[in-house]
C-alpha cells in the first residue's frame, strides 16, 4: 500500500533522515549547552558537536571549516552574501549581474540593492535553462563586483557550468557567488578548485532539518563582508547569534551522508527519474522545461499543453507535486523562471515539476504516470482547445472574442 | 557525572512535552509550508497554531508575531528595520542592553543615527531623569530598553520607558528574551511598539524567536527573498522550531507562578548564603527575575572561580555566555558603577525548573571550599 499523498516535491524541502534525526535528538535533549557557554561541559560539549557538523559540511564540499560560517537557511545566506559583499566592496564598484533564473532570495536582494543605488543586470538564459557564456561576459564591466549564479535551479533542475563562470570572473577580480541550495549531495562540488568566492548552502535540501543552513566565505583568496546579523560576534563575527546545536548537528549528519552515499543514490533516482520520463513522454504535447542532459537526476519539470494548471493540479491531488517554486506558490502567476526560458503563460501555467527523492519507490513512480496519463486524458476531453488542436488549427491565428 | 546545571539564562534543556511536540515534523510531516499541497498544508496548520500559542503567551494578536531564527535576529530587525523607515536621529538604548542590541545601534550611526546611553543607577535600575533628559536634549527616533538584564536580572519599567518614549513620538522596543516565563510579559501592558522574544530560555529550542510587532509600524525586512511572514521574513519556515516555541510558551504560561515561587526560595537561600561568604550581590535591592544571583567574590577571579565550580560540579557563567569569549569585564557591571577589578571577579548563578534546594545546600558548601582553596594560593602567590 503506497502512502498518499505521493511525495514528490523533493526539492520544495525533504524528510529529515532517520539517521539524521537520531543524532540530533540527544542536543536537543541531554546535550542542550549553549556552545557559546565556556564554562561548562554543557558548553564545551555542544561546541564540539559545532566543530564536528562544521567539518563534515566542509567535506562534502572540499572547503576548509574555517571557511563554513552558519546561517538560519539558504535564503539567509544569500542575504548575506550578496548584501554583504556588496556594502563591502562598494567603493570598488556598484554593479552585480545575476540570472532571471534565480531564487527569489537571489531576485529580491538584488532588487533590495537596485534601491540602494546599485545597478544590476539581470542575463536571461537560453531556452533550455543555461547561461550562454559569452552573453556573461559581455554582460560584466569594470564597475562589476559581484556575480551571482545558482548552481542546480530549484524548479528545472539544470546545472550550470560554475567552473567556467568562476574562471571568467577570476579574471576580471570579480567576485562570483553559487547558490548551491538545490545542489548538495546531488552534484559534486569542489571548492578547492572552483573558482568561486561564496557559495549559499540549505540543509533541508539534503534531508537534514529546516532552519539552518551555511554560507562558504573563501580565505584564500579571502573574501570580506559586511556582516548583516551583530550582536555577540558568533562565527568570527559575520554572524551572530546563538548556534543552534541540535540542527547544525543535524546538517553535518545530512551532509556526511550526501558525501557517502551521493554516487549510488544518483543512480537510483536516475533510473527513476527516467522511467517516469518515458512513461510520461508518452503523452502527447508534453514537453521537457529545461535542458535534459545538463540536469540533476532528481528533477522532472514538464508542462501539458491544452490542460489548465489548476485542474490539473487539483485532479492529481494523490500526488504532491509543485507548480512553480513552493516559495511562490501563494500568487497565481505564472512561473517566472518558465517565462524566462521563453514559455507561454499558458504552458508556464500548465507545468508540474516532479521532483523525487530518497525514499521514492519504483511503485510511487508507475502509480504517478499511470495517475497523470488517465487524468491529463480526462481532462483533455473536456477541453475546447484540445479539440481545435486536433483538429489542426493554429490557435495562435484564433482571434478570442470577451463574452 | 555532569554537573549540576546552574546557566539557564545562557540556555535551557528542551521540555519532554516540547521535543514530543516537535518530532512529527522532523519524521512524517515535514512538509514545507508553503507547499500547496496536503503535507505542506499540515505544515502550515501547525505554524498557525504556533503563532497563536506564542500571541496568547504575550498578549498579542497572532498577525503581530513575526518569526525569526532567535532573539539576535529579531533585535537586528527591529532596529534596523525601523531605522531605515525613517530619517537618522537619535537612538536610545539603555547602557546594559545584549549586544544584540547595542551592536546594531551602533551600526546605525554609519546612516547618521546618534546612539545614547540611558544611564542605570548602582542597582542596575534605569535612570527615568535621564531618559527624560535624553528624550529632550535630541529629537529621538527609536528607544530600545530590555526588560530583564541578563546577567543581573535586572528587571525594567518597560512601561514607564514606553509612555515617556510615545510622548515624543519615538519609537519603542523592548528585547524580552530573559524575561519570558521568568514573569508576566504583556504586550499589550508594556505599551511598546515591539517586543523581542526567543524560545531556547523558556526550555524551547534553539534556532527560533519572535519579534512581536505593532504592524502599524513600518520596518524593512533584512531578510528579502519571498513572501514569508507577511513579507517581513523570508525563508522556509523553520516548522518544528516553530511548533517547539509554540508548545513551550504553552507550558511556560502555565508554570508561570509555581516555578516564580520556587526560584524565590531558593535564591533566597543562595543570597543568604552567599552575604556569609562576603560576597558582593550585583542588583541587590532593584526588581530582579527569581531565577538570577549575580555575585563577586572580592579577590577572586571570576573565570577561575567559574572553572574551579565546574570541577566541584556546577556549571555557573562569568558574565554572559555571548560575551564569554573575552577577558573584559562586563560592560553591564562596568556601567552600574562597579570598580573593573570587582567586575572581573563576577559569577552569575541562574536556576531554571530542575534545580532543588538541595543543589542550593550542595552549591553553597562547594563553593566556600573553592573560596578558601583560591584564596591560600593567592596567599602563597604573593
Amino acid at each position: 500500500m503506497i502512502k498518499q499523498p505521493i511525495y514528490l516535491d523533493y526539492s520544495a524541502t525533504t524528510p529529515v533522515d532517520p539517521r539524521v534525526a537520531e543524532k540530533m535528538i540527544p542536543y536537543l535533549t541531554e546535550k542542550f549547552g549553549n556552545p557559546a557557554s565556556r564554562s561548562h561541559e554543557f558548553g564545551w560539549d555542544a561546541e564540539r558537536a559545532v566543530e564536528e557538523a562544521r567539518e563534515q559540511v566542509a567535506a562534502l564540499v572540499g572547503a576548509d571549516p574555517k571557511e563554513i560560517i552558519w546561517t538560519s537557511g539558504a535564503t539567509e545566506s544569500n542575504n548575506l552574501a550578496i548584501k554583504g559583499a556588496a556594502h563591502f566592496y562598494k567603493s570598488k564598484g556598484k554593479h552585480l549581474v545575476t540570472v532571471m533564473t534565480e531564487h527569489k532570495a537571489v531576485i529580491d536582494t538584488m532588487r533590495h540593492l537596485e534601491s540602494e543605488g546599485y545597478e544590476v543586470t539581470y542575463l536571461m538564459p537560453e531556452t533550455n535553462g543555461l547561461v550562454d557564456m559569452e552573453k556573461f561576459k559581455a554582460a560584466l564591466r569594470p564597475d562589476t563586483i559581484l556575480a551571482s549564479v545558482m548552481l542546480v535551479n530549484n524548479e528545472i533542475g539544470v546545472i550550470q557550468d560554475i567552473a567556467a563562470l568562476g574562471e571568467v570572473c577570476r579574471g576580471k577580480g570579480i567576485l562570483f557567488h553559487v547558490d548551491a541550495a538545490q545542489a548538495t549531495g546531488k552534484v559534486t562540488i569542489d571548492l578547492a578548485k572552483l573558482k568561486v568566492d561564496l557559495m549559499s548552502f540549505s540543509a533541508h535540501k539534503t534531508y537534514g532539518p529546516k532552519g539552518i543552513g551555511a554560507l562558504y566565505v573563501q580565505r584564500k583568496p579571502r573574501v570580506r563582508l559586511e556582516a548583516q546579523m551583530h550582536g555577540g560576534g558568533h562565527e568570527r563575527g559575520l554572524r551572530s547569534g546563538t548556534l543552534a546545536t541540535h540542527q547544525i548537528v543535524g546538517m553535518g549528519e545530512a551532509f556526511r551522508i550526501a558525501r557517502e552515499e551521493m554516487a549510488t543514490e544518483n543512480e537510483r533516482i536516475r533510473y527513476l527519474r527516467d522511467r517516469l520520463y518515458k512513461g510520461l513522454s508518452q503523452i502527447e504535447e508534453a514537453h521537457v522545461n529545461g535542458d535534459m542532459e545538463q540536469r540533476v537526476p532528481h528533477n522532472l519539470n514538464i508542462s501539458f499543453n491544452f490542460v489548465e494548471g489548476e485542474s490539473l493540479i487539483m485532479a492529481i491531488r494523490e500526488l504532491a507535486v509543485s507548480s512553480g517554486s513552493a516559495c511562490t506558490s501563494a500568487s497565481l502567476e505564472p512561473s517566472y523562471v518558465l517565462r524566462a526560458l521563453g514559455r507561454s503563460d499558458e504552458l508556464a501555467h500548465s507545468s508540474i515539476r516532479f521532483t523525487i527523492g530518497r525514499f521514492t519507490t519504483e511503485e510511487e513512480i508507475d502509480f504517478a504516470i499511470d495517475l497523470v496519463k488517465a487524468k491529463i486524458g480526462r481532462l483533455r476531453e473536456m477541453s475546447p482547445l484540445w479539440d481545435m488542436f486536433k483538429e489542426g488549427i493554429d490557435l495562435s491565428t484564433v482571434q478570442w472574442a470577451a463574452h | 557525572m555532569l554537573p549540576a546545571y546552574f546557566d539557564h539564562n545562557a540556555t535551557t534543556p528542551l521540555d519532554e512535552r516540547v521535543l514530543q511536540a516537535m518530532l512529527p515534523f522532523f519524521r512524517e510531516r515535514y512538509g514545507n509550508a508553503s507547499s500547496r499541497h496536503e503535507y505542506g498544508r499540515a505544515a502550515r496548520k501547525a505554524v498557525d497554531e504556533a503563532r497563536e500559542q506564542v500571541a496568547d503567551m504575550v498578549g498579542a494578536h497572532p498577525s503581530q508575531v513575526v518569526f525569526v531564527s532567535g532573539g539576535t535576529e529579531a533585535n537586528n530587525l527591529l532596529i534596523k528595520g525601523a531605522a531605515a523607515q525613517c530619517l537618522p536621529s537619535q537612538i536610545a538604548v539603555s547602557a546594559v542592553e545584549h549586544p544584540s542590541v547595542t551592536r546594531p545601534a551602533q551600526e546605525l550611526r554609519e546612516q547618521g543615527w546618534k546612539v545614547r546611553r540611558l544611564a542605570v543607577n548602582a542597582a542596575g535600575r534605569l535612570e527615568m531623569d535621564d531618559v527624560e533628559t535624553a528624550l529632550r536634549e535630541s529629537a529621538t527616533g527609536l528607544v530600545s530598553v530590555m526588560l530583564a538584564n541578563n546577567e543581573t536580572g535586572v528587571v525594567q519599567d518597560v512601561a514607564r520607558v514606553a509612555e515617556l518614549a510615545r510622548s515624543v513620538g519615538a519609537m519603542v522596543h523592548t528585547d524580552a528574551v530573559q524575561a519570558l516565563g521568568k514573569v508576566p510579559v504583556s504586550f499589550a501592558a508594556l505599551n511598546v511598539h515591539a517586543m523581542t522574544i526567543s524560545a531556547h530560555k523558556i526550555y524551547g529550542p534553539k534556532g527560533v524567536g519572535a519579534l512581536v510587532l505593532d504592524k502599524r509600524l513600518d520596518i524593512k525586512p533584512q531578510i528579502t527573498g519571498g513572501e514569508h511572514e507577511k513579507g517581513l521574513r523570508a525563508g522556509t519556515e523553520n516548522v518544528p522550531a516553530i511548533v517547539g516555541f509554540g508548545a513551550a510558551c504553552v507550558l511556560a504560561a502555565s508554570r508561570l507562578t509555581e516555578l516564580s515561587l520556587q526560584f524565590r526560595q531558593m535564591r533566597e537561600r543562595m543570597d543568604q548564603g552567599l552575604r556569609t561568604m562576603g560576597a558582593v550581590l550585583f542588583g541587590d535591592g532593584a526588581e530582579r527575575l527569581a531565577n538570577t544571583s549575580y555575585f563577586a567574590i572580592p579577590g577572586i577571579d571570576g573565570e577561575t572561580l567559574v572553572m574551579a565550580l565546574d570541577r566541584a560540579g556546577f556549571a555557573v557563567a562569568s558574565g554572559s555566555a555571548c560575551g564569554s569569549g573575552g577577558t573584559d569585564p562586563s560592560p553591564v557591571l562596568l556601567a552600574m558603577g562597579v570598580e573593573r577589578e570587582l567586575a572581573r571577579c563576577a559569577v552569575r548563578v541562574s536556576l531554571g525548573r530542575d534545580n532543588e534546594m538541595s543543589q542550593i545546600e550542595r552549591f553553597l558548601r562547594a563553593l566556600q571550599g573553592e573560596i578558601l582553596g583560591l584564596k591560600r594560593l593567592v596567599a602563597v602567590a604573593v
